[in-house]
């Protein structure tokens, strides 16, 4: 086991290492990078100083590591904003993370609920109520039904604020308050996913040998569910769950975010998207994949210490 | 009721099955699984339960345990255990029995152990299910005494191993020990050894001979193998299609078979020790569907010795005045049968050399 | 097979077959030459490195004559199943040559062993995973009729002509693989290699899934098809009876080596090697009287691991008569009388004089010492 980990986590510096290589070079492949960069309103000055403090009048390969060392030792100025990019994302980090983490016990939790319910009770009402309800979440589109809830819930009949965040320091109770529709928005879609994926494996699960041996040990058929088959079929789900958890992290809710006008990284990158403000988004780009990357390589030490089979 | 099962309990039977009915609904009907299965066990017997696939002899084994049970089944007859029908006994009693006086080791030891946990819990696990008192260290130790006895090394060690750290072999004396647990009087061993390889065949039947000497328990082993069968069994029942369709000691079986399904599987086997003779004589065509069997006899489409009697289904009963206990579903005269089921030099079943399919 | 009811050979031609040297025209249909299939075992905790070779195939000789059956059978992890695939070249070898009708297909690229392909054909063990879910018989077997060369319109006729042959009706033609049972889906790759005309058809395990009074059903049916086919057949299966009934001469194998070649008739009644006998011993026969007379020495133990096979004879740890030579030297397969070899340092059943008659034979592995056999 302990081989496996080591030898995972080589792999991962391996991937982040590549990831970072491929960032770069998408970056470089930008005509006239220096202006680019520098912005609308950048003076020639402006343009030769980052020319040189990025090192664009250098080699290619100099030029990765100038790059990597602004973004890692937090320099990178959005000249079109004036700010330090690094201290932005710092600001915006944790309303995601309060999104992220939220939504994802909602969506874990519920979407087991679900599963083993639609499983429990396969093929009668319940299970084709819930799975409406799953294939609703999927379809709905998240920022429709965001809008939908910001305007009925929050605009028209109050029962919610229509957007916004309020920090957990300043207001736990607030925060809470704020938080609610958007977690929620953001759940339905896993939600969907997560049940359906349960009712699955679930339903395979109990087909198998070891689940007859179970009962034929005198377990009782609750046991025999969460000691045997439960403990199977959410072995898969974990894996789903780290990398969705990590998405969610890396700005992947940027259009929950836009709706509810979270002030989070997902907003931040569509916003420089908008303004073409290649600093912020060059910085996010390789944010959302390394927490990616990391988050994976967790993933999969988590699931190798679940199913023994796979520590190879 | 059928002949040839005295009232069990009452007469040193541990099990005694009577009339015994498993149905199956399905989107294209009825299956009728089992169609009247009849037979008794006593304690330290052996009894084989031999038949081909769709024989029912199979889920006549799991029925014993309830693992049939589910909404699209039916059934009838009883099982009685102790005293305690097993058929109409409720869920929870039936649990109490699983693993306890009753135990099961099935076919494929790789798939039928929980591959994500260690052995060791999976043995416990049964342990504690029928001894709330006992406690978890108390457990591990009986658990290595377990597998020490079946003959896996290092047992103490082992228990922390998973499913698939051991061969094919081990596995299946692991799930032995597991088996034998809680001191079943009764073990149901459904194609036991099918997956090895033979010489592991024989330490695993060598094993379960051992351990029907130690303790004393029954062995129902459902197989289709009728050398496994020659090597460890005192009594036979013959499955085809649902049915019993001959029962008899493994003497009575296999030198005096009075069925010519029975006739057709003895000769169909290749044997090492006999000529190579140019074809075998094999049984022509399938056995019949399970949801539209055919009338009368199942076995009569494939019978060359078929005749009108056969549309009525004949009784299960004993035809010889010599043995009360050999039991047979054929309509054929017992002199008859001694001339028809010798084919070349051996028994077989007679019939054209055609392949038919 | 050319034995008759007796068992007994009945020309000098299929004598010249059974003692393994060469049909009339010299040219066995098979010659397979100190062939070595080794897979490589890596490990490692940043790097992979080959730390070790599983030997599944550990310097195998052996030919095949013309209209002849070989039996291989051994248990699991001996290497039967990859021997015969690497006969296929469905697996690549790593040592050795393997000549089909004298051509050397060893390395063969893709090209040029299309040709023989034709000539060669598998039949696998599960019919159910071997045949196209989604295929319809008639597409099925209509794939090797394209590659024969069979024109378009006569796809019909000659797929009916295939499936009378092996027992099955023409109305199965439309019909798809999970409609049938196991015994037909059998047939139904026995027609599916039947139809490019291949001379010799390799099986692999082709009997073991199914019911045994399937099992002889399908048989028969291989049994007559190279009556009247002319095919030859290499057999593999762990069923010693099923190989010994249709086979002419069976190779034993144990952890990659060669314990034994032996004629049909001989196996059972003069089995040379200790572990053959052990095999033949663990069998239990269907007759109980015979079973109870029987004197069977039971093998203790479990098969060595084939990453690191014993040393000297590999099955010296579980052979009841192993001395100090069978854990330090390999022995060589040694020839005795009617073609049947075994390589032992202590071989059983055979006379004093035998064992002074007996030579080293050629197809002794090339690690093996110069030994003669110790009765």
């Amino acid at each position: 086991m302990s081989r496996f980990i080591v030898r995972r986590l080589f792999s991962m510096l391996g991937v982040l290492f590549a990831i970072s290589v491929l960032t770069f070079l998408l970056f470089n492949a930008l005509p006239n990078p220096a202006l680019r960069l520098a912005g609308r309103f950048a003076s020639a000055a402006q343009i030769a100083h980052i020319n040189h403090q990025w090192g664009f009048d250098k080699p290619v390969y100099i030029r990765y590591f100038t790059i990597m060392k602004l973004v890692f030792t937090g320099k990178v100025i959005s000249y079109d904003q004036q700010v330090n990019v690094d201290h932005e994302l710092l600001q915006y980090l944790p309303v995601t993370v309060s999104l992220a983490i939220g939504a994802g016990i909602i969506w874990l939790s519920t979407g087991i609920l679900f599963g083993v319910l639609s499983a429990w009770r396969a093929g009668r009402w319940l299970d084709r109520g819930l799975t409406v309800l799953a294939l609703i979440g999927v379809s709905m589109p998240v920022f429709f039904l965001g809008a939908l809830m910001s305007y009925y819930l929050g605009d028209k009949w109050g029962i919610l604020p229509a957007g916004g965040y309020v920090k957990l320091q300043d207001d736990p109770a607030q925060w809470f308050v704020h938080m609610l529709m958007p977690w929620f928005a953001l759940s339905v879609l896993f939600i969907g996913v997560y049940s359906r994926v349960l009712r699955s494996t679930i339903l395979d699960t109990v087909n198998d040998d070891y689940v007859r041996t179970a009962r034929a040990k005198g377990l009782t058929e609750r046991q025999t569910m969460t000691r045997h088959v439960l403990r199977n079929s959410l072995i898969p789900i974990v894996t789903l769950f780290g990398l969705d958890f990590a998405a969610v992290i890396g700005g992947g809710a940027i259009l929950t975010e836009t709706v509810f006008n979270l002030h989070g990284i997902g907003q931040y990158a569509a916003q420089s998207v908008e303004a073409l403000d290649i600093p912020p988004v060059l910085v996010i780009t390789l944010f959302g994949a390394f927490v990616v990357v990391i988050i994976g390589a967790f993933v999969d030490i988590l699931y190798a210490y679940l199913d023994p089979r796979i520590r190879l | 009721m059928s002949s040839g099962v005295q009232t069990p309990s009452a007469d040193g039977y541990l099990l005694g099955v009577e009339d015994l009915k498993v149905s199956f609904r399905t989107e294209d009907g009825v299956v009728r699984a089992v169609d009247g299965v009849s037979f008794g066990i006593k304690p330290g017997e052996v009894v084989a339960i031999v038949g081909e696939s769709g024989s029912g002899k199979s889920v006549t084994a799991m029925t014993l345990m309830g693992l049939t049970r589910s909404p699209n089944a039916t059934f009838e007859g009883r099982a009685l255990f102790d005293g305690r029908d097993l058929i109409s006994a409720t869920d929870e009693e039936l649990r109490k029995v699983r693993g306890g006086g009753i135990a099961m080791v099935f076919q494929d030891p790789m798939s039928s152990l929980d591959p994500v946990q260690r052995i060791g819990k999976q043995i416990v696990e049964q342990i504690r299910a029928h001894d709330k008192n006992i406690s978890k260290a108390q457990a591990y130790d009986r658990a290595a005494e377990l597998m020490e006895r079946v003959g896996v090394p290092r047992a103490r060690e082992r228990l922390r191993s998973y499913p698939h750290e051991f061969s094919g072999g081990m596995r299946q004396r692991v799930m032995i020990a597991m088996a034998l647990s809680n001191d079943p009087r009764l073990l149901l061993a459904d194609e036991p050894t099918t997956a090895l390889d033979v010489t592991i065949q024989a330490q695993i039947l060598d094993e379960l001979r051992q351990l029907r000497d130690a303790t004393g328990a029954a062995i129902i082993l459902v197989t289709h193998d009728l050398g496994v069968v020659a090597d460890i069994a005192d009594r036979i029942v013959v499955m085809y299609a649902g049915r019993v369709v001959e029962q008899g000691t493994l003497d009575e079986i296999f030198y005096d078979p009075q069925h010519p399904y029975t006739w057709g599987l003895l000769g169909s086997i290749a044997r090492i020790d006999r000529d190579r003779s140019q074809r075998l004589p094999a049984i022509p065509g399938l056995p019949p569907s399970l949801l539209r069997p055919p009338e009368g006899c199942h076995f009569r489409p494939r019978c060359p010795h078929a005749f009108d009697r056969c549309t009525q289904v004949p009784e299960l009963k004993s035809r010889l005045a010599d043995a009360p206990d050999h039991l047979d579903r054929c309509w054929l005269e017992p002199e008859r049968k001694r001339a028809l089921r010798v084919v070349g030099d051996q028994i077989g079943l007679a019939s054209e050399q055609a392949v038919i399919s | 097979m050319s034995v008759d009811g007796n068992g007994d050979v009945i020309d000098v031609e299929a004598a010249a077959q059974a003692d393994g040297s060469s049909a009339p025209d010299g040219t066995p249909l098979l010659a397979v030459d100190h062939l070595r299939v080794l897979f490589p075992i890596k490990a490692g905790t940043v790097v992979n490195r080959k730390i070790g070779y599983v030997h599944a195939v550990d310097d195998v000789t052996f030919v095949l004559n013309e209209g002849e059956t070989l039996g291989i059978v051994g248990e699991s992890g001996c290497g039967k199943t990859t021997l015969i695939r690497t006969l296929v070249r469905l697996v690549d070898s790593t040592g050795g040559t393997i000549r089909f009708r004298g051509a050397d297909i060893t390395n063969a690229d893709r090209k040029d062993l299309q040709p023989i392909r034709r000539e060669m054909q598998m039949v696998f063990q599960d019919p159910q995973a071997s045949l196209n879910p989604r295929k319809r018989i008639n597409q099925i077997i209509a794939t090797p009729l394209r590659i024969r060369g069979v024109p378009k319109d006569r796809f019909e006729a000659e797929t009916r002509g295939l499936l009378d042959k092996v027992g099955l009706q023409p109305e199965h033609l439309n019909r798809f693989p999970h409609e049938f049972s196991g015994g037909q889906r059998q047939r139904i790759g026995i027609a599916r290699a039947l139809a490019v005309e291949p001379k010799l058809i390799l099986l692999d395990e082709p009997v073991s899934a199914l019911d045994v009074s399937i099992q002889a059903q399908v048989i028969n049916l291989l049994d007559k098809l190279q009556d009247d086919l002319h095919l030859s057949y290499v057999f593999v299966a762990h069923d010693l009876g099923v190989v010994r009934h249709v086979s002419d001469r069976i190779i034993v194998m144990y952890l990659g080596k060669l314990m034994e070649i032996s004629p049909a008739e001989e196996l059972y009644t003069k089995p040379i090697h200790p572990y053959t006998s052990a095999l033949l011993g663990a069998i239990p026969i269907p007759d109980p009287n015979e079973n109870r007379a029987r004197e069977r020495t039971m093998l203790t133990g479990e098969p060595p691991n084939p990453i690191n096979p014993p040393t000297g004879c590999r099955f010296h740890t579980r052979c009841p008569f192993a001395t100090e030579i069978c854990s330090t030297a390999e022995p060589p397969l040694t020839q005795y009388a009617n073609g049947h070899l075994a390589a032992c340092h202590h071989p059983q059943h055979v006379t004093a004089s035998e064992v002074v008659g007996a030579v080293r034979s050629e197809a002794s592995p090339l690690s093996a010492g110069e030994d003669r056999p110790v009765t």
